[in-house]
């Protein structure tokens, strides 16, 4: 592959053993909720690309909990704009940063811009700055959804995001309605579809594989995308202290495979060939309270048609790519 | 095309000559879609950067929501940034617009202004630009193809002023000015350098000295944030008469907040802004000739209003017949002559104002409208009245 060589942003596998130490570069005292996934995701970003980078946030949860002036938890250059235009404000920070590395105001160095958004402000209303932004292939662009399957922000609305069945404020359960009526939308295929580099899911429950995938995606040259699946207690109607392990039952369970995409080649990271039972992730959730055993049964099969989709794809090529 | 270092004027596209001017200012950054009639000028610059001629980065968004969302984070980046649009791109990208002037970020945007659907409608006035009246940019109109060149490069002399770092809207009309071939004389670009030295700001994303751009602003500190942006808006005036009167030492073309033509001793003024106000000189003298004591005073710039120059071109006129090319539907009158109501209304020889709504979407406006308004201001004015609104020239 031809830009494994010509990597000038290095990439260094991240294992237990070199596990960044001291703090990282998100300040602690930001509002986020008790149990949020999606700022453990955001640490771990941190932990995984130090400082030399700069970061673009959409507007949502991790906005603004990090960010009520006159504080700010960012530690190294952060941006945010609006809502759904993160992508696209992400791809003008690196056209400016290109051009005047070009014309020597910068020093000649790879700096990985990366653009944060929620399920709703990258599968909805961010959707077409993305597409714009993965299809122009800027060089040094890495988009991360950090999905917690609606609109947490704005007080748990579904998103297109939002998993059959889940009970949301405006996909609410009720006599006439099961909740959330629509499979969730499969953005690392929408994002794959671009014919970019590189496209992962990633689960802050598997920090290292999570930390090694944006290392990966900032060292490759050429638009990455990275699909996080971020828990969220209090969305989701769950305890805490079960956000990680929640994370951990998604991926064991099959609803959230660990995979990458790279140069449209599917690799699966984690086999599951024995899933712990869809139930067992679900109970948890108070989102999914309402549901009855035939439409787990329903869910169990789709989870497994889509595991099943991805591992064959998987098994299609030869063996992993790095 | 190799127009840029013309001794001589050059027959252009004036959208060609925006374009070319832009190169001379020396942008890093494009980010635009296209949009009638706004798109000659960003596929001139697309050439430009093609053949090497300007050393920016091109980036071609997919909507005009991204072009000042990229443009946000290239200037925010550090990088002297252009875009351009038009009508419904510019309320497609209204809502970035707002943010842009709270963040600081001196962009420059042309418009070439055309009305808003619907029915829909390609074609010239002023409704597109009204409609974000107070999104806090510095708002420039120009009159003719000249005027629009110059101040492609003096839009980034004043956004980039260090007691300023505010963006600016070029206003040009659309089709009437942006696609006439015009003769140009352009600057030479090492006075142009002189004249506008490179971009060079603290105020980026810097991985050295890391900046938060964008916090949330709640209660207690968005009414200061409103504040500190309007008075550095405000303060910004000064600061464009000074890259005015800088651009008329280096190259002799001096530019005027308020233009006044033939006001001197006038009874009836005509207030405009754009291209326009070249048919209503021709009214003018047309007017004067015939014995009429009629003048215009032309807003060049629109944002920050400049009051007081304003109130001194007006001077003693008795009436005033302001042009508006866009009006507030459910309101009496258009956003311009409100404006200047307001303003006269404290004075204590204030004009009769009537006002006077031509040119919607792109229909004509000949010189006998403007004798036409002219004899509707002082006829309406005679009788002491204030307030009188007119649509000209509507077929029923």
């Amino acid at each position: 592959m031809k830009y494994l060589n010509s990597m000038e942003v290095p990439f260094e596998k991240v294992t237990a053993k070199t596990f960044p130490k001291g703090p990282d570069s998100l300040a602690p005292g930001h509002r986020a909720c008790q149990g949020c996934g999606e700022v453990l995701a955001l640490r771990l970003l941190m932990k995984a690309l130090g400082r030399e980078f700069m970061a673009v946030s959409a507007t949502g949860c991790m906005e603004v909990c990090t960010g009520p002036f006159p504080q700010s938890a960012w530690e190294m250059p952060w941006i945010h704009v609006a809502f759904e235009n993160a992508a696209a404000v992400a791809s003008g920070v690196d056209a400016g940063n290109t051009i005047l590395r070009r014309k020597g105001k910068l020093p000649d160095k790879r700096i990985p811009v990366v653009a944060i958004g929620g399920d709703g402000g990258t599968a909805d209303i961010g959707i077409q700055a993305l597409s714009g932004a993965l299809e122009r292939y800027h060089e040094n662009f890495t988009y991360i959804c950090l999905d917690n399957e609606a609109y947490m922000n704005t007080g748990i609305q579904r998103s297109s995001a939002t998993p059959f069945g889940a009970s949301t404020t405006t996909s609410p359960a009720g006599k006439l309605s099961k909740g959330q009526s629509t499979w969730k939308k499969n953005m690392p295929a929408i994002a794959a579809a671009h014919n970019i580099p590189y496209v992962a899911t990633a689960s802050p429950a598997f920090h290292l594989d999570m930390m090694n995938k944006i290392r990966r995606a900032a060292a490759i040259p050429g638009p990455a995308y990275i699909h996080v699946y971020a828990p969220c207690p209090t969305g989701w109607r769950m305890k805490a202290e079960l956000s990680v392990e929640s994370a951990r039952l998604a991926v064991n369970s099959r609803v959230f495979p660990l995979y990458e995409i790279i140069d449209g080649q599917y690799v699966l990271n984690k086999k599951v060939d024995n899933p712990i039972p869809v139930a067992d992730y679900l109970k948890a959730q108070g989102r999914f309270r309402h549901l009855t055993p035939e439409d787990v049964a329903a869910i169990t099969e789709r989870v497994n048609h889509e595991y099943e989709y991805i591992a064959k794809m998987s098994e299609a090529f030869n063996g992993p790519r790095f | 095309m190799k127009a840029a270092d013309s001794a001589k004027p050059v027959g252009i596209e004036v959208s060609l000559a925006i374009a070319e001017a832009v190169k001379l200012a020396e942008a890093e950054v494009v980010a635009a879609y296209p949009i009638t009639p706004q798109t000659h000028i960003v596929e001139h610059l697309s050439d430009l950067v093609a053949n090497g001629e300007l050393n920016a980065e091109y980036v071609p968004v997919e909507s005009e929501q991204s072009a000042m969302s990229a443009c946000m984070g290239s200037s925010a980046a550090g990088a002297r940034t252009f875009t351009a649009t038009s009508s419904q791109g510019l309320i497609y990208m209204a809502e970035m617009v707002f943010i842009a002037p709270m963040m600081r970020l001196p962009i420059v945007m042309a418009v070439a202004n055309r009305a808003i659907s619907a029915p829909l409608n390609i074609w010239n006035d002023h409704s597109d630009v009204m409609s974000i009246r107070d999104c806090g940019w510095i708002q420039i109109f120009a009159e003719n193809g000249q005027e629009a060149t110059d101040m492609s490069i003096i839009s980034f002399r004043i956004a980039e002023d260090k007691n300023v770092m505010m963006p600016v809207i070029l206003n040009l009309d659309g089709f009437t000015l942006s696609h006439f071939i015009e003769p140009i004389l352009f600057p030479e670009q090492d006075k142009v350098r002189q004249y506008l030295p490179p971009y060079v700001t603290d105020h980026k994303l810097d991985v050295k000295k890391p900046m938060s751009m964008g916090l949330l602003g709640g209660p207690e500190y968005f009414t200061e944030a409103k504040k500190a942006a309007n008075d550095a808006l405000l303060a910004s005036k000064p600061y464009v008469t000074k890259a005015f009167d800088e651009f008329a030492k280096i190259f002799g073309r001096q530019y005027k907040l308020v233009e006044s033509y033939r006001t001197e001793d006038a009874e009836t003024i005509i207030v405009s802004m754009g291209s326009i106000s070249e048919t209503a000189m021709v009214a003018v003298d047309e007017m004067r000739a015939a014995g009429e004591k009629v003048g215009l005073v032309r807003l060049r710039l629109w944002r920050p209003f400049p009051v007081e120059e304003l109130r001194a071109a007006i001077g003693g006129a008795k009436y005033l017949a302001v042009v508006d090319r866009h009006f507030t539907p459910g309101f009496p009158e258009g956003p311009v002559a409100t404006e200047i109501r307001a303003l006269m209304y404290h004075e204590e020889n204030r004009p009769r104002i009537s006002n006077f709504l031509l040119g919607l979407g792109g229909r004509d406006v000949p010189r006998n409208h403007f004798q036409y308004i002219v004899e509707r201001a002082k006829e309406i004015g005679s009788t002491g009245r204030q307030g009188h609104f007119e649509m000209v020239g509507v077929n029923e």
